[in-house]
């Protein structure tokens, strides 16, 4: 398992940063797609921004946006009728179980 | 760089059959030595296979089961727009002068492991396609206004142009109502607006100019050539009403054949999902931004057959290593005017988009008789 995946199944979501350049590498990875240089973890912000979102039977899935620089699927656990593009987001829970998994609600 | 040209087609119906992909793509090669005149084993120095199934070694079996000891063989793989790759490569390998007549194969099983890209961590739990796809279409129709009957217009025409072609795995016609109607797996897609994976083989056989002559008088030229990849990961596409890749891959196959988008005379492109056709015409130029749907109405009321005569990938089925092979073959039949039913008149420039992975790579190829 790597170290996203293991972290994930801990109910952290971390991601590789560049320890030359900082920047945060998505997909995780072990070297920066910038530079090559070698990666630290980190946490990621639980705050995000609503990119889009639909609807499956009563489950709301969405792609939100963390840090201006990942963006993820994961559930939404709101209502439709209270949501709308750029809203601001919590990653509330992540896990990891063969999926990795994201759910958020509205802030 | 010398002109390569397509000379011969051949393939197999699309079903839900267990069939093995090495018979699927026997199958298709049987078929396209039959159709092609003069052709004999001894032609064919580059053997490509296209396929997301996990066979090893592929390219070799073929090899010895038709016969062939090819100079060049292997397999090129990237998922849903592996075809269309394939034919590049042969291109490649015939225009640089490395070979001189290459036959291309693609196949995929009803069950294939290449319908969800596992590895993209950005889609979280939503792996299967039909959530890139509502991503998609809820942008779409946010910022233009884009209708569930607009969608169901582009699987009521392609579905309506597959009752003409006898290979597609539909055989029959779907209201409106019908579409509209049918399960729905999100609040934006129905059973009916998405592509259904399927057995299936196709094959083409590329040539130089002076190996052309002798298997047919007309030769259809590859002209143009774009092919791009921004990514690997769905959510790198930050513009969700158009696709990226698709846009620039047509900017560099248009120029390099030096023609416009209305110089098009019949377009085979990838509507995995009814979104993807609306997206797609828009991208590639035959309609102004959010007006793919207008566009696609148009050709559904008139009849006209021009973008997918064969009934796209949702009338023919999606078996996903044969999909932009079998896209090669319609347009290269329309185009040398033996489409029978489905022939559109006069067709003299093609265009054929291939895409893959949520529309993250594109490939465009522009076909002229």
């Amino acid at each position: 398992m790597t170290v996203f995946e293991s972290e994930l199944k801990n109910g952290k979501f971390v991601c590789s940063e560049c320890i030359k350049c900082n920047k945060l590498v998505w997909p995780p990875s072990d070297f920066c797609n910038s530079c090559f240089s070698k990666v630290r973890w980190r946490r990621v912000s639980t705050t995000a921004v609503l990119v889009e979102f639909s609807k499956k039977d009563d489950t709301v899935f969405c792609i939100a946006e963390l840090e201006g620089a990942i963006r993820i699927m994961g559930e939404l656990e709101s209502d439709t009728k209270e949501l709308a593009i750029g809203k601001e987001l919590q990653l509330v829970k992540c896990g990891y179980d063969g999926i990795e998994k994201f759910i958020f609600q509205l802030k | 760089m010398r002109r390569v040209a397509l000379v011969g087609t051949g393939l197999t119906k699309f079903t839900k059959d267990d069939i093995s992909i090495e018979s699927l793509m026997l199958s298709a090669i049987k078929s396209l030595f039959e159709n092609t005149k003069n052709l004999t084993q001894k032609d064919v120095d580059v053997v490509l296979t296209s396929t997301n199934d996990n066979s090893k070694y592929l390219s070799s079996i073929i090899s010895e089961l038709t016969g062939l000891t090819p100079k060049i063989s292997h397999s090129v793989e990237s998922l849903c727009n592996s075809g269309a790759n394939s034919a590049v490569s042969a291109f490649a390998y015939i225009a640089s002068g490395l070979a001189d007549v290459a036959l291309v194969t693609g196949a995929e099983r009803f069950d294939s492991p290449g319908r969800i890209l596992e590895w993209d961590k950005s889609r979280g739990q939503y792996k299967h396609p039909i959530y890139w796809s509502s991503m998609f279409t809820k942008a779409h129709m946010r910022k233009y206004g884009t209708t569930k009957e607009d969608l169901a217009i582009v699987s009521a025409k392609n579905h309506k142009n597959a009752t003409t072609n006898p290979y597609a795995y539909f055989e029959k016609e779907y209201s409106i109502d019908e579409i509209m109607q049918s399960k729905n797996l999100t609040e934006d897609i129905r059973l009916l607006d998405c592509s259904l994976p399927c057995s299936g083989s196709a094959a083409i056989l590329l040539a130089s100019e002076e190996m052309a002559k002798k298997f047919t008088n007309c030769p259809i030229w590859i002209t143009g050539i774009g092919q791009k990849t921004i990514s690997a990961g769905f959510t790198k596409n930050t513009d969700l009403t158009t696709m990226k890749s698709t846009k620039d891959a047509a900017t560099d196959a248009y120029k390099m054949s030096n023609i416009q988008p209305s110089d098009v005379d019949v377009a085979e492109i990838h509507d995995a999902f009814t979104i993807c056709e609306i997206i797609e015409l828009e991208d590639l130029g035959f309609a102004k931004e959010g007006k793919g749907s207008s566009y696609a109405r148009n050709c559904y009321e008139t009849q006209d057959r021009k973008i997918n005569p064969r009934g796209g990938l949702i009338g023919s089925g999606h078996p996903l290593g044969a999909t932009g092979v079998a896209q090669i073959a319609e347009i290269v039949q329309q185009l040398q005017g033996k489409a029978k039913k489905r022939q559109v008149q006069s067709a003299k420039v093609g265009l054929v988009q291939n895409m893959s992975a949520a529309a993250t790579s594109s490939t465009v190829l522009i076909l002229q008789s």
